[in-house]
């Protein structure tokens, strides 16, 4: 192969790296050819590592990587790139689009933008007129209970919420009034006073948003909650600065996080839909947990974290290993709540196994039935770090009532 | 150091007892020949930050070490001012009747080198060998920091300008990856993932490192640990721990593998309570009968 040809080859290889979503730039390309200056190209294992080091910074990447390579360097002849670039971008997506079972016909959760738009454009005097009292009844209204029209205006209003949760000190200094002595700034401040240190300059630590960690139930005995709580889980992570990392459950756990970051609300839950397997299956929420506990956790959890799980409680699997579960994860989080629908009726007591095993671990129980509840979801996030929350016992958890 | 190709780096590495595959030895040869730094990511315990120890005493260097955790600074990582120094030549100056010049003060005479600025100015005919360990240790703010240092090997201090490397040290990042690290701190570096052995390697790993240990012991820990990778653990043992291992066994003059000593000294490879309680007794036997089948 001459220079010019391997040269050519290296800078298509790296676009289809490129539109596989490879962090691949034609400068790294460059970077790449001078690295096959120094290598012996004719060995294929080396000339297969040098690409990698190079064009790969995860490892979940390295898969990919390797399809597409073996497909390009190995097996394809040069000239049916095109042919190739379609396949490469099948491996990516091969799933089939699963969307969950609808609510309703006329439900528009996963309904496409043009009719949105064009709906906000008809209708834009309606949206500012509406009533208080239309808006009161609907704020208490069950989400189960609502029609399509109503579920339309509750997902307008959910996107109103506005949400913050506690925050923690890091242990990064900055100026600032505090228990820290900042000797830089001191020094250059008293350069006058002959070494006499008349004044101190102090530091005191950065405060963060606690990050947030949310597992959401999709199996059949939520299925009426599902949709809206997924709008519920968009606005929830479009609304927060810091990084919200999001799975659902029903007989396995998906990650979800980076489907709901897209700008768009449909296209993201177009993409949830996509991306999870088992819409309204079973329920195994120890299963689902104990899989966070063992490949996510050490992951995504990072130090003084929140996190919220969403079910119903109704679990088919065993309560022995949700309640190990359920306290291994306790263990890793700052503040543990669990948000279940079903506490929005005041007859409810959670007596299922399920919850019985999982409720001693838990900080906060509330409801997450109407938009009222959200709403004080919502304030009590908020008031996590005030001190103003009340902080539960072991196995005692804090039972939000609904209003 | 003189290395003239990837054989070469796997052949000195082995002198050092680190036995290094393929593509690792691909990814140290070309951070060397291309001066870039390596970014290695792999479980706990897999041999990340071994390989800096080894390439500074290939290179005939004191490794420069950086441990990272959360809120680490300029002042604890690059550079910072020694206080006393100028508190007392402010003073002095008082005694002589001479005004202090604030230049003189944020000299190069009073700054205080930490490991980045170390690395940058011990770096001359051979380079310097800087690990910059557990990067996802260290918040954002700090990787900001790292950006000018691994792109161009240079430190800008505000009072004095930028300070270069003569020649670029090497330099080896490592990761448990419990978080993601930025893409533009990855982008600078050469990426290896470094995975668990397989059992032939990690057994010439084991006979490299604990040569004392009988052959038939070394053989049967290495293969236990194997099959205890495939079990669903809290906690999966690397490397190290089967180098642990083997040597506490050695100590307790074990020349074999059986039931009751991996009861008594199971801690030494699991290091989460509901692991051991889960592999003692029964499936530990079953595990010990696989692996002296293998």
């Amino acid at each position: 192969m001459s220079d010019g040809y391997l040269l050519k080859n290296l800078l298509l290889f790296g676009r289809i790296l490129h539109e596989l979503g490879l962090d691949v730039s034609p400068g790294r390309m460059v970077d790449v050819v001078n690295a096959l200056a120094v290598v012996d190209v004719g060995r294929p294992t080396d000339f297969y590592y040098t690409l990698r080091s190079l064009c790969v910074h995860k490892r979940e990447q390295i898969p990919l990587f390797d399809v597409a390579f073996d497909h390009f360097w190995r097996k394809e002849e040069r000239g049916v790139e095109l042919n190739l670039r379609d396949n490469l971008t099948n491996v990516q997506k091969p799933k089939p689009i699963v969307v969950p079972p609808a609510l309703d016909p006329e439900s528009e959760v996963f309904g496409n933008d043009a009719d949105d738009e064009k709906d906000e454009e008809e209708q834009p005097v309606i949206e500012v007129t509406r009533t208080f009292s239309a808006n009161e009844q609907l704020r208490t209204k069950d989400f189960g209970e609502m029609s399509a029209a109503e579920l339309h205006d509750v997902k307008r209003l959910m996107a109103q919420l506005i949400w913050q949760l506690g925050q923690r000190r890091t242990r990064r200094l900055q100026p600032g009034r505090g228990d820290y002595l900042d000797m830089r700034r001191t020094v250059r401040a008293n350069m006058r006073n002959s070494g006499e240190l008349l004044s101190l300059s102090w530091r005191r630590p950065k405060i963060k948003p606690r990050p947030l960690i949310i597992l959401a139930d999709i199996s059949g005995s939520m299925e009426q909650y599902t949709r809206l709580l997924l709008h519920f889980l968009y606005s929830l992570t479009e609304g927060l600065d810091q990084r919200v990392e999001v799975f659902v459950f029903s007989t396995r756990l998906t990650r979800i996080t980076r489907q709901l970051r897209n700008r768009n609300v449909d296209a993201a839950l177009a993409e949830v839909a996509t991306a999870v397997p088992d819409w309204s299956g079973g329920t195994r929420i120890g299963d689902a947990l104990r899989k966070f506990n063992y490949t996510w956790a050490r992951r995504v959890l990072r130090g003084g974290a929140v996190g919220i799980i969403i079910s119903d409680g109704w679990d088919r699997g065993e309560p022995a290993l949700l309640s190990t579960e359920m306290a291994r994860l306790n263990r890793l989080l700052h503040r543990f709540v669990w948000l279940n629908p079903l506490l929005g009726s005041q007859e409810y007591e959670p007596l299922t196994r399920g919850m019985v095993a999982a409720l001693p671990h838990v900080d906060d129980f509330l409801p997450v039935h109407n938009l009222a509840s959200l709403e004080d979801l919502a304030v009590h996030l908020a008031l996590l770090d005030s001190g103003q929350a009340r902080r539960k016992r072991q196995g005692a958890a804090f039972v939000g009532r609904p209003r | 150091m003189n290395i003239t190709s990837i054989d070469d780096v796997q052949t000195q590495l082995e002198k050092q007892t680190y036995i290094a595959d393929r593509g690792l030895a691909t990814a140290i040869y070309l951070a060397l020949k291309l001066q870039r730094p390596l970014f290695l990511e792999g479980e706990a315990g897999v041999g990340k930050t071994e390989i800096a120890k080894v390439l500074a005493a290939l290179a005939g260097r004191d490794l420069i070490r950086l441990q990272c955790y959360e809120g680490l600074d300029v002042s604890q990582a690059i550079y910072e001012w020694n206080y006393t120094r100028q508190m007392l030549h402010i003073r002095m100056a008082e005694a002589q009747g001479d005004r202090v010049d604030e230049g003189e003060l944020f000299g190069r005479d009073f700054l205080l080198s930490r490991p980045l600025l170390h690395a940058i100015e011990t770096s001359d005919d051979t380079p310097s060998v800087l690990l910059i360990d557990e990067v996802d240790r260290s918040d954002e703010e700090f990787e900001a920091f790292l950006l000018e240092m691994l792109s161009d090997f240079q430190v800008t201090i505000p009072e004095i300008g930028t300070i270069k490397a003569q020649t670029p040290p090497i330099v080896i990042l490592t990761s448990n990856r419990t978080r993601e690290v930025h893409d533009a701190l990855k982008r600078r570096c050469l990426y290896y993932w470094i995975d668990y052995p397989t059992f032939e390697k990690e057994l010439a790993i084991v006979q490299a490192k604990v040569p004392t240990a009988a052959a038939d012991l070394s053989r049967q820990v290495t293969a236990f640990i194997q099959e205890l990778r495939d079990e669903d653990l809290y906690k999966i043992p690397g490397i190290a721990e089967t180098i642990d291992w083997v040597t506490a066994l050695v100590a307790l003059d074990q020349t074999e593998l059986d039931e009751n000593v991996i009861d008594e000294t199971l801690g030494v490879v699991l290091k989460y309570q509901d692991d051991v309680v889960d592999v003692r007794g029964g499936k530990a036997r079953d595990i010990l009968m696989r692996a002296k089948a293998r």
